[in-house]
């Protein structure tokens, strides 16, 4: 990538789109500083708040469009955590249905030109993978007590391999948080990256119908991405909760 | 001069991790083929089985990831 | 992207070309609006969402169980409706012929008698026609046998023979019942 000519010629920088900045003057960062991301997670909750709290306003028996919206995640979520974790999953039906309603929405959100990609921001999905993490373990204790390190001893292994297989699944529980944190900026930093790069190449006006086409067709893309990847975290995490509850392999 | 070399070094390497984004997509096309020819053996059996597709091209997938950020993090950060 | 003046950590992150995610001073910011996001998320899902969504779904699951009672007892009252038509139409039907079998009774009776009626009157202009041709072919005999006597008499006469009425009458008379 040609991110150092200085002079004339292409300059792309496909991440300085993801930089937090102060909005309303000021020149330092405080940790209450009105910034551009921000007013985008504001907008997260405006749009929840639009589809999802007034658009079962009227509690239709024969559910307008907004209302099926609602009801179609609401179906989803809750199936999902019905069909991984049983049905003493489903207290945290809200925690999941949130988690999954934020991402997806932001995702969505991030789509729109000029916007600002929250979920590309390790700082939040990192908050939002510890976040699932302590939850897990705590909930793992809570339920099982000692009995929840069993996930990490694989009864149905040789005897020798076992403290082997202890130490494996140890660590792999640690880099859950990592993995699932990383997947999922990763994925958004990656198509909107792309973007930049494509939108970078079409100043040149021989290879700008190119670059518009590819965009197009990487948008169609990362429109499926920005659903599957928050369908994917959250079904993460189902599946790490479910482990709390039914620890045994 | 040196911090030339360094800065080359870090676009090869970023280079080579790239190569690494690449296999994550065949192990992505691996999971969705052998889903694909499992499911059309028992179509029955194919829509309890989503959750698990999506599961596992999300594992596979986190490592192509991986590597992306390692491209990133040499080029960017360093 | 940007025109205005770039400052602060923003600066130091964009001037050294880095990933502005890795710049941690924003971190603290984040999170802290992140957390403030899902909070008030949270609330909303869980306090107006779900429990509307969930009444909702509680009502037309009852409301279509309730519908499918009511076809149901539709259903059966459309049934006997339809049994007591069958019933009602069964009678009509059975009625209808006993109606037609009175009525053709009726009609073969009054047939009957005026075809008696008929007969009999036929046979007795039978028997008088009778009697008559018994009366018109007696007098005829009677009338054949005096001209065959008178006939006989010339006959026997012109034959130069004498002979007497008496004989002559009891001849033809033998004759013609012969």
């Amino acid at each position: 990538m040609a991110a150092e000519e200085a002079s004339g010629g292409i300059q792309i920088h496909p991440m300085e789109q993801f930089t937090v900045r102060p909005l309303f003057g000021g020149t330092e960062l405080h940790w209450y500083t009105i910034t551009n991301q921000t007013v985008w997670m504001a907008a997260v909750v405006a749009v929840v708040i639009v589809l999802f709290a007034l658009g079962t306003r009227r509690r239709a028996l024969v559910p307008s469009r907004t209302q099926s919206i609602g009801e179609l995640a609401f179906g989803f979520i809750r199936n999902m955590i019905v069909d991984i974790g049983g049905k003493d999953m489903l207290v945290f039906f809200p925690h999941i249905l949130t988690l999954f309603l934020v991402i997806v929405t932001a995702n969505l959100l991030s789509l729109i030109p000029y916007s600002f990609s929250i979920m590309a921001q390790f700082a939040v999905t990192v908050t939002l993978a510890v976040a699932v993490f302590v939850t897990v373990t705590v909930m793992g204790f809570v339920k099982h007590g000692v009995g929840f390190l069993k996930l990490f001893w694989v009864s149905s292994a040789p005897a020798a391999l076992r403290p082997v297989l202890a130490i494996i699944e140890l660590m792999s529980y640690f880099v859950r948080p990592v993995s699932h944190s990383i997947r999922l900026a990763g994925n958004m930093m990656a198509g909107h990256a792309v973007f930049a790069v494509f939108a970078g190449f079409a100043v040149v006006a021989v290879i700008s119908p190119v670059s518009v086409l590819a965009i197009s067709a990487m948008y169609a893309l990362e429109t499926i991405v920005a659903i599957v990847q928050a369908y994917v975290f959250t079904i993460l995490a189902v599946v790490y909760l479910n482990d709390a509850y039914h620890p045994g392999h | 001069m040196e911090g030339d070399i360094v800065q080359m070094g870090a676009y090869i390497g970023a280079g080579l991790s790239a190569i690494g984004m690449g296999t994550a997509a065949i192990g992505v096309g691996n999971i969705i083929g052998n889903f694909l020819s499992g499911a059309l053996r028992n179509p029955s059996a194919a829509p309890g089985q989503t959750a698990m597709l999506f599961i596992g091209i999300a594992f596979a997938e986190a490592f192509g990831i991986f590597s992306f950020l390692v491209a990133l993090l040499l080029m960017f950060a360093l | 992207m940007s025109s205005e003046p770039i400052t602060g950590a923003a600066e130091v992150a964009e001037q050294s070309g880095g990933m502005p995610q890795l710049d941690f001073t924003t971190w603290g910011n984040q999170i802290f609006w992140l957390v403030v996001t899902m909070l008030v998320t949270y609330f909303v899902v869980a306090k107006i969402f779900v429990p509307r969504v969930s009444a909702v779904l509680a009502e037309r699951k009852a409301s279509v169980t309730n519908d499918i009672a009511a076809a149901e007892e539709l259903k059966r009252k459309a049934e006997e409706a339809e049994a007591a038509y069958d019933k009602a139409l069964a009678e009509a039907r059975a009625e209808a012929q006993s109606i037609a079998a009175q009525a053709r009774a009726d009609i073969q009776a009054e047939v009957d008698a005026a075809t008696a009626k008929a007969e009999a009157e036929i046979a007795a202009k039978q028997a008088e026609s009778e009697k008559a041709i018994a009366e018109i072919r007696a007098s005829a005999v009677e009338s054949i046998q005096a001209v065959a006597t008178d006939v006989t008499g010339e006959i026997v006469a012109a034959f130069g023979a004498k002979a007497d009425a008496k004989a002559i009458k009891a001849a033809v008379a033998a004759r013609m019942k012969g």
